[in-house]
């Protein structure tokens, strides 16, 4: 029992001390080349993946949409003050963007309310907010597996006596770079000039 | 959902289950195999399986789910992990079950794994030992590197495995039952300092935790709450609960280590003055 406790512990506190060191050693937190207004998550999550149903209906996976810089949001369609303002936000920031560059750009809107969000409801609330941007949803197990690759979650309140309940659900937007690796978590407090520099930045990074 | 989806993982990690099970599995084997004059009595066995079993449950069951997404329950994780786990486990004093493994292990593997010892001995150093314990709450809870912890799944199963790890050193070097008088565990005063500048130390931060206007750990808000908690009201729960409680466990820990300097007080030293007066 000793023995396993003092390995087990010494692996944990190795990689903590790498840890440590490699934060001092590279310049500390947060530090990088690009001048990023999202947050740096490289490296913190995985690639992006998924498996889920398009607005048409049809199923999808992450790859279905590679080569592209794309901008995962979690949301739902009846979602009053959040989402339609950070769909439009994306819609400005991206809209904004030298037309050659516009089609490297991909917003993926997950809606986690599966039972009020059907694919053509979906449809409809995404063509509102742009051409660059894909509505997907799932069953439940599967947007739960989503949300928990990317560390997030989502929950709904009590239907009030007109069926109408609230969904709580991430504000992030996870940027992904065209390779599907985790590149940015964007808060949704940022301008869409500060969204579109971030873009910008990483389309032009590998083309 | 059923009370099924409460007791099974909500990430479940192979190699943790695995390390509880081993730990059960030894200290149960060594129990029943050990002499009976050697074993703990049942409060001790009672102390060891629960303090194991909470750490197991805020890791592998569905409190976990709520600690990656609440910071109150978050702080409450690392309450059982770092303090109240491994004060149980220290308390039920596993020693006599150690020695009995420690005695099968071949001399050879003994010769091995001396460096590990070495290696603990300078852990335990009550400096090393003070400066772990606090820095690594400092640490986990440094806004940025919290930010990185929450979103990284490694980073987060590293976070938890060293505040349980570290809570095991501490605990057991302050609750060490062996006398300091006869043997080298650490002396009653050195642990005493050593639980109080715990203590202090701990409260600075849950203050400071606590009487923030501004949204410190704001990484609930961007992932998204397990259900809808005023972040204010998380944020002061949690900060109470860093606050609060640790302060509490050291001045419990300082009272502990009073009874057993004064019950011990003379014991060991008129034992050695009466050897002296029968040797003149």
């Amino acid at each position: 029992m000793r023995t396993r406790f003092w390995r087990q512990r010494n692996k944990i506190i190795s990689a903590t001390l790498t840890l440590i060191a490699s934060l001092l050693l590279t310049g500390c937190l947060g530090n990088d080349a690009e001048d990023w207004n999202g947050k740096n998550i490289s490296g913190l999550m995985p690639e992006l993946e998924f498996d889920l149903i398009n607005s048409r209906g049809e199923s999808v996976s992450g790859d279905d949409y590679s080569g592209r810089v794309r901008m995962l949001f979690f949301g739902f369609t009846s979602c009053p003050d959040v989402c339609p303002t950070a769909l439009q936000k994306l819609n400005q920031a991206t809209s904004g963007l030298d037309p050659k560059l516009q089609d490297e750009v991909l917003t993926l809107f997950v809606s986690v309310d599966p039972k009020r969000d059907t694919p053509e409801r979906l449809a409809k609330y995404v063509d509102f907010f742009g051409d660059n941007i894909v509505g997907l949803t799932g069953k439940e197990p599967q947007l739960r597996e989503l949300a928990k690759r990317y560390r997030t979650t989502f929950g709904y309140d009590e239907p009030d006596p007109d069926g109408n309940y609230a969904v709580s659900h991430s504000s992030a937007i996870y940027v992904f770079d065209r390779e599907g690796n985790p590149r940015l978590l964007m808060r949704p407090n940022l301008s869409r000039e500060e969204i579109r520099h971030d873009l910008v930045a990483l389309i032009e990074e590998d083309s | 959902m059923s009370l099924l989806d409460y007791l099974l993982p909500y990430d479940f990690s192979p190699l943790t289950v695995l390390s509880y099970m081993l730990v059960m599995g030894f200290y149960g084997i060594g129990l029943l195999r050990m002499p009976d004059q050697d074993r703990p009595g049942a409060l001790r066995i009672f102390a060891f399986t629960l303090g194991v079993l909470i750490c197991y449950a805020v890791m592998q069951t569905r409190f976990d789910y709520y600690a990656q997404y609440m910071f109150f329950v978050h702080r409450g994780q690392h309450l059982i992990l770092h303090h109240i786990g491994p004060i149980l486990i220290a308390l039920s004093n596993p020693l006599p079950v150690m020695r009995f493994w420690f005695e099968k292990i071949s001399p050879g593997w003994k010769r091995t794994l001396r460096p590990l010892g070495w290696f603990y001995q300078v852990l335990q150093q009550p400096f090393i030992a003070l400066f772990l314990f606090v820095g690594l709450i400092y640490f986990w809870l440094w806004p940025s590197i919290h930010f990185d912890a929450m979103l990284s799944r490694d980073l987060y199963w590293v976070m938890n495995w060293s505040m349980l790890l570290d809570g095991l050193l501490f605990w057991w070097l302050i609750f060490d039952p062996r006398p300091p008088a006869i043997t080298s565990s650490l002396g009653y005063g050195r642990r005493m300092l050593v639980l109080a500048a715990a203590g202090v130390l701990q409260m600075f931060l849950g203050a400071w935790i606590v009487f923030s206007r501004d949204m410190v750990y704001d990484v609930y808000e961007v992932c998204g709450r397990a259900w809808p908690l005023d972040p204010e009201v998380d944020q002061l729960l949690g900060g109470m609960l860093t606050y609060i409680p640790p302060a509490m466990m050291s001045i419990l820990g300082i009272l502990l280590m009073l009874r057993r300097a004064m019950h011990q007080d003379g014991k060991y030293t008129n034992q050695s003055k009466q050897l002296e007066e029968t040797a003149s």
